[in-house]
């Protein structure tokens, strides 16, 4: 019984002539999904399995079928004849275009047997010299299948050999997901012995020599293992050395390896084939001419055998000399390799004669990590989860490696300048940091600017994956409905890590004459198992978002940036020079009551309002709350004494005067609700902040802290600075204890009788999960007077009262929690240090669920 | 919500007959949106008043499907004036309760309904939308000696100052019929805003109700505008239907408007112009909006291919409407296509087009936003050609009803002087390596240039 070898991942293309078994074959060997017959799809496209006529609409239809398939990385069969060039041809190409290696398994059974299966059909016999002919093809073509571009070929020459014969799935040579490291991976080296031999010294390696004290070997004691981003050569003092100490490594699994393009044209130029000796190739052959042959045939096959890329750590760590985009990942064709030894270039050269580069990394949207090389750069940065680790060593710059999967870049400065750059080393475009001043010029096709975003990073469906809520998906319209918003108004993505979430009010009351109450919050969670929460009072103002910098670079901000004030649409709050005076006040607090070195950080996040509302509302409170004070107060003031009068000389005004007086005190109560929320503001003057909770600060978010903790921060700000902070009251209540719930209530009778608009009751604990479930971080009970700005004047009435308790809160709750977990999501990403497409997709994702039609009272 | 018509003539009393109310009790009547009651608060030898007060439904004038409340005051809020004023509502509920005297029949008073009597009407909280003394201009003519008494937005802040709803008290001598015509025409016209959308038989109520005093009326081309909320094809009709020579004057003004053609169409050929001179053949219009540029690139038979962009997805689908784009060929909307999409965000879908233009688009991005626009217009979509246009603030002091240092529109976020605008673009220019030259569109004046200037960018 044979073995059939194919990789994994592969385009496997049965070639025989009809009654060769091909079908019967496929069926015993691989998957229902995974053969796509031909007859089956001609019956598909024509009801007729035999028709020749359909040939070629089956074909194109099997040929789409098939490129779905390997765009999702399937293996994929195809039980065609396959006997004719041309045929072949076309599904050789379709492997090259997803990047997956064709393979042939010829059925090349003696003719009787494929005309005796064929005389035994029952559903359709093919005339016997077509059954000739296509066994003609075949012999013919068979032998140039290796030219055809099949990269494995096995043939079965007897129906013993067909039955016989099994399948085995080999993994494909860059896959190494079973491999985990840790790893320490190390850029270009390019013969830069000595300053190798120090980083290995520092990342805790210990190097082993030979009799004559070359380093041949270094070792771990934890079992790491370095992995090498190739250009090991040329250039440097010592490539001999080097490879010497790599392959040694690699030899004793203490390291893996990719090749580089100076790797590429080292084994071209020891085959003896034909090279242009430039970029110090020249220095390296000429070392290795002084090492016995023996050393340089090992070389020779060392670097022959060096994969294009590899896929480590289950698929979460790909590592390539030139980067790799998501779509080559543990792929291969000719492209891919290309790809990972000279990136992508545009064929276009730049001043210095270099060719332009394609900044792949800047489009790169792939969840798994990509470590590379091959392009010098000042420092090794984060661009959209890939890090280029090529420092310039050789050109006096530094030898990189970043530990894995700690994340950590571990450097040794270069000894010397070993060979002079051809142009100067270039800083990075990173997709979160700006190009750092002095080094603006002419930009080179392609390149991309820092902190641009791309419209298909937001628009159409989207789904975000979040830490506590799971995949949250964003539908087209809502983003389309969010765009304008965010691109007219908006303050820059760089600078709005974060959008806070809409808030569900309180289940309606049970009690006639309240629409919400506090009983059913604590009822709510009671039932949610959270047993204390905390009531906080809902302050008269405007949510706000305050971002606190003192490293403006941090967020790819100019020097001298101090961070940004935005609102829950992510619209700026002040103008230039407030927004620089309210900042520097907020740093003065912050400093003062020590916050910044307790903290350890250097710059905050923080939700909060700010005070008074008509400092951003009040266009709206004169042009739609007093308006509509005006001409009801006015209106019925005259309609009651026009019923007053009436009621002198006319007996049944009495039911309807009653009524109409009744609406003018509720006029006078909604104008004295609207008229808590104007105060005068002058500068700063009458403006205040009251921050509620510090949503991530340098390495941490601080959402599962308890909201304890950010109001005594808050309270230690408004100490440092009582007149611009101001202190968030707030309560704690036991949900179970119902004494403490009527405690609740009366300090929200309390409040709301001052003219406080209300109070919103959060789990104590904050981030707060019952069983899988999230739980509503927030819920807002409002106050009767305050409501009548909201529902109008008369919702008191009964009659009003009664219809405005039908109102449906599901939906409301329901996106309450997950705009809530995706600013969540926003956050940490951030913290994470993820790539700027990835908080701006979560933080425009809670823009998206708003523009929704919810009820906007609610 | 109130009107009150009080009457005082020899038999006061016969105001009850006029209006076909009975003085001595309160009648209610059923509207969709809540209820109308008359009632007279006066009721003597020497005067007789009667009030029309409306007590309407909030909830119901929310939720009710063919009530249009004006985003402008309600923002779909329950809290709006509608319930207070005196509006459109006013006038389908005196169409209703007077619907008779209205028509001037009174079979017990026939000699009283067809004259002038001495009437005084005052009616409560009236929106007014335009100039100070617009409800003089539209009933003094009529034969009113009109008394406007503005409400202040809140006494509680006098800086504020007053609101748009006016108290009004006319005196006149009128027929009854008129002055309740008259009336219920001009509240939805002083309002500028009517509570249901305005159909085809909108010039038919106009005419009947306007019998007799509105086609010699001064403001008639003002009335019908509004009362017919600004339809064109309408007002002509309505204007046609009453046969005066006032159409004339409205022929000398769009005469005038031939000889100095608008800035729009200026600019829009300037556009066409570079656009022309470059050789374009396929055009991205960012920025489209209703699509007024698109409309001329389409039936410009050297633009093969043409793509309109905006942020908002709501303006494409008015643009679509506009254009008639569901009507055509499939080929012809293959020739344009309209996507949503943003300045400020990269769009692969935007590259590889000959050339791109941003007109009057740039202003109305916040200038921080503004590198973002550059990378994705300059840095990727990379076209061979780009037109900017942007207003030149220097003009802005050449138009007399601007106020020093304010924009041209609410919406601007900046206006460049001519070297604002220079200095950036030519920064553009030396970033993205492009080259710049520059143009006035519009009106040259030799101290402040053109009111628009346009920026042409050729890739080098």
């Amino acid at each position: 019984m044979s073995e059939l070898a194919i990789p994994e991942l592969c385009l496997v293309v049965l070639v025989g002539a009809s009654g060769s078994g091909k079908s019967t074959f496929a069926a015993r060997n691989f998957g229902r999904f995974e053969t796509l017959s031909s007859d089956t799809f001609r019956g598909m496209v024509s009801n007729d399995e035999n028709s020749q006529e359909a040939s070629e609409a089956a074909f194109e239809a099997l040929n789409f079928v098939a490129g779905k398939r390997l765009e999702a990385g399937l293996l994929t069969v195809i039980d065609a004849t396959s006997v004719q060039t041309e045929a072949r041809r076309q599904l050789v190409s379709l492997a090259r275009a997803h990047d997956v290696l064709p393979v042939a398994i010829v059925l090349d059974v003696p003719l009787a047997v494929s005309l005796a299966h064929n005389a035994l059909r029952t559903d359709r016999s093919l005339e016997p010299r077509v059954i000739k002919r296509q066994q003609d093809q075949l012999r013919r073509s068979a032998r140039n299948l290796g030219r055809e571009g099949f990269r494995r070929i096995h043939t079965l020459g007897s129906m013993a050999e067909v039955d016989a014969a099994s399948i085995r799935r080999e993994p494909l040579l860059t896959d190494f997901r079973h491999d985990s490291g840790p790893f320490d991976v190390i850029g270009d080296v390019h013969g830069c012995l000595g300053e190798l031999r120090t980083l290995l010294g520092r990342l805790g390696y210990q190097l082993e020599h030979d009799s004559q004290g070359r380093a041949i070997d270094a070792v771990h004691p934890e079992g790491r293992k370095a992995v090498f981003l190739g250009d090991l050569v040329d250039r440097g003092p010592d490539s001999p050395g080097v490879l010497r100490l790599v392959m040694g490594m690699v030899a004793r699994g203490n390291a893996r390896a990719v090749p580089g393009n100076h790797e590429d044209k080292l084994v071209k130029a020891l085959d003896g084939r034909k090279v242009q000796v430039s970029h110090g190739l020249a220095q390296t052959l000429s070392q290795l001419a002084a090492e016995p042959p023996v050393f340089q045939d090992e070389v020779r096959e060392f670097c022959r055998g060096l994969v294009s890329h590899l896929v480590l750590d289950g698929g979460q760590l790909v590592v390539a000399h030139a980067g790799m985009v998501e779509a080559y990942q543990g792929r291969a064709s000719a492209r891919v390799r290309q790809f990972a030894l000279y990136g992508d270039t545009t064929g276009e050269t730049d001043e210095y004669g270099l060719p332009v580069r394609y900044a792949w990394a800047e489009d790169y949207r792939g969840p798994a990590t990509v470590l590379y090389g091959h392009t010098p750069t000042v420092d090794a940065v984060w661009v959209n989860g890939t890090m280029c680790l090529d420092t310039g060593c050789v050109f006096g710059g530094k030898l990189s490696a970043l530990r894995y999967p700690e994340r950590e870049v571990v450097e040794v400065a270069a000894e010397r300048m070993w060979f002079q750059p051809v142009k100067p080393l270039a800083p990075p475009l990173v997709g979160s940091h700006p190009r750092p001043s002095g080094t603006e010029g002419r930009v080179s096709a392609g390149d991309r600017v820092p902190g641009a975003l791309k419209i298909s990073d937001v628009l159409g469906k989207q789904l975000v994956s979040t830490r506590t809520h799971g995949r949250i998906g964003i539908r087209g319209e809502q983003a389309a409905g969010a765009l304008e918003v965010m691109s007219r108004w908006a303050t820059d993505p760089r600078w709005m890590p974060y959008l806070p979430p809409t808030m569900s009010p309180v289940d309606t009351s049970s009690l006639a004459d309240h629409l919400e109450h506090p009983a059913e919050a604590f009822e709510h969670y009671r039932r949610d198992g959270v047993a204390t929460v905390i009531c906080e009072e809902k302050h008269m103002g405007s949510r706000a978002v305050v971002l606190l910098t003192r490293n403006p670079s941090r967020f790819g901000a100019p020097r001298g940036w101090r961070g940004t004030a935005y609102t829950r649409t992510g619209r700026p709050f002040f103008d230039e020079t407030l927004r620089v005076s309210f900042l520097d006040r907020l740093d003065a607090a912050t400093e003062s009551a020590g916050l910044w070195k307790e903290l350890g950080t250097d710059w905050l996040l923080l939700d909060a309002e700010l005070l008074p509302w008509s400092f951003k509302a009040g266009a709206m409170i004169r042009e739609q709350y007093a308006a509509v004070g005006a001409s009801a107060t006015g209106a019925l003031a005259d309609a009651t004494r026009a019923l007053e009068m009436a009621a002198g000389h006319s007996a049944d005004t009495g039911e309807l005067l009653q009524r109409t007086r009744e609406r003018l005190q509720n006029a006078a109560a909604y104008v004295a609700a609207y008229q808590n929320y104007s105060a005068p503001s002058d500068g700063l003057d009458g403006i205040q902040l009251a921050p509620f909770q510090l949503l991530a600060s340098e390495g941490t978010s601080h959402s599962g802290r308890p909201h304890g903790w950010h109001l005594e921060l808050a309270d230690r700000l408004a100490d440092a600075d009582p007149v611009l902070i101001r202190r968030t009251r707030s309560l704690v209540v036991d949900t179970g204890d119902l004494e403490s719930c009527a405690g609740g209530t009366a300090w929200w009778e309390a409040l709301t009788a001052a003219g406080g608009e209300g109070m919103v009751v959060k789990p104590q604990a904050n981030l707060a999960v019952t069983g899988k479930r999230l739980v509503q971080p927030g819920i807002k009970v409002r106050g009767r007077e305050y409501l009548r700005i909201i529902y109008g004047p008369d919702y008191t009435l009964p009659r009003n009262m009664a219809r405005l308790k039908e109102r449906s809160l599901a939906h409301k709750c329901s996106m309450a929690l997950r705009e809530y977990a995706l600013g969540i999501e926003a956050v940490e990403r951030m913290v994470a240090g993820e790539p700027l497409w990835k908080v701006h997709q979560a933080v425009f994702g809670v823009l998206a669920m708003e523009s929704e039609a919810v009820d906007p009272r609610l | 919500m109130l009107i009150t018509i009080s009457y005082s003539g020899p038999e006061p009393g016969d105001l009850g007959y006029l209006l076909h109310k009975h003085p001595g009790r309160v009648q209610s009547y059923d509207l969709s949106v809540g209820r109308a009651h008359v009632f007279y608060p006066e009721f003597s030898d020497e005067r007789c008043t009667a009030a029309l007060m409306l007590e309407l439904d909030a909830l119901e004038l929310v939720s009710n499907r063919h009530i249009r409340l004006d985003a402008r005051k309600s923002l779909d809020h329950y809290v709006n004036d509608r319930p207070y004023v005196s509006s459109s509502i006013m006038s389908m509920a005196m169409g209703k309760v007077f619907r008779t005297a209205m028509t001037g029949r009174c079979d017990s008073r026939p000699d009283l309904a067809a004259s002038a009597i001495p009437l005084e009407i005052t009616l409560s909280a009236v929106p007014v939308h335009g100039e100070v003394g617009l409800p003089a201009r539209l009933f003094e003519p009529l034969g009113w000696k009109v008394t406007e008494h503005r409400l202040p937005l809140d006494p509680a802040f006098p800086e504020w100052g007053d609101s748009n709803y006016v108290n009004l008290t006319l005196a006149g001598c009128l027929r009854l019929r008129d002055a309740l015509r008259q009336i219920y025409v001009l509240l939805p016209v002083m309002d500028d805003s009517k509570h249901y959308w305005v159909a085809d038989d909108e010039v038919g109520k106009l005419l009947r109700a306007g019998e007799r005093w509105l086609s010699t009326h001064p403001a008639r081309g003002f009335i019908s505008n509004r009362y017919l909320a600004h339809r064109r094809s309408m007002t002509t009709q309505a204007n046609l239907l009453m046969e005066n020579d006032q159409d004339a004057t409205q022929d000398k003004a769009a005469e005038a408007d031939q000889t100095s053609r608008p800035l729009k169409v200026l600019r829009t050929e300037a556009v066409m112009g570079a656009l022309h001179e470059e050789r374009a053949r396929s055009v991205v219009d960012m920025g489209c909006g209703e699509g007024a540029l698109l409309k001329i690139l389409f039936a410009d038979p050297t633009i093969s291919t043409i793509v309109g962009t905006d942020v908002s997805a709501q303006m494409l689908d008015r643009a679509e409407e506009r254009l008639r784009l569901r009507e055509l060929s499939e080929r012809q909307q293959e020739r344009l296509q309209l996507l949503q999409s943003s300045a400020t965000y990269l769009d692969d879908r935007l590259r590889g087009y000959d050339a791109m233009v941003l007109m009057e688009v740039i202003e109305h991005i916040d200038l921080e936003r503004l590198p973002a626009l550059a990378a994705a217009v300059f840095g990727h979509a990379q076209p061979k050609t780009v037109v900017v246009t942007t207003p030149n603030a220097e003009y802005n002091q050449l138009y007399p009803g601007l106020a020093c240092g304010s924009f041209r529109h609410a919406d601007h976020r900046f206006e460049w002087s001519r070297s604002d605008f220079q200095q950036w673009t030519s920064e553009q220019a030396a970033q993205w390596n492009y080259t710049v030259e520059h143009r006035g569109v519009g009106e040259h004046d030799d101290k402040f240039g053109t009111p628009t200037q346009l920026a042409l960018f050729r890739r080098v």
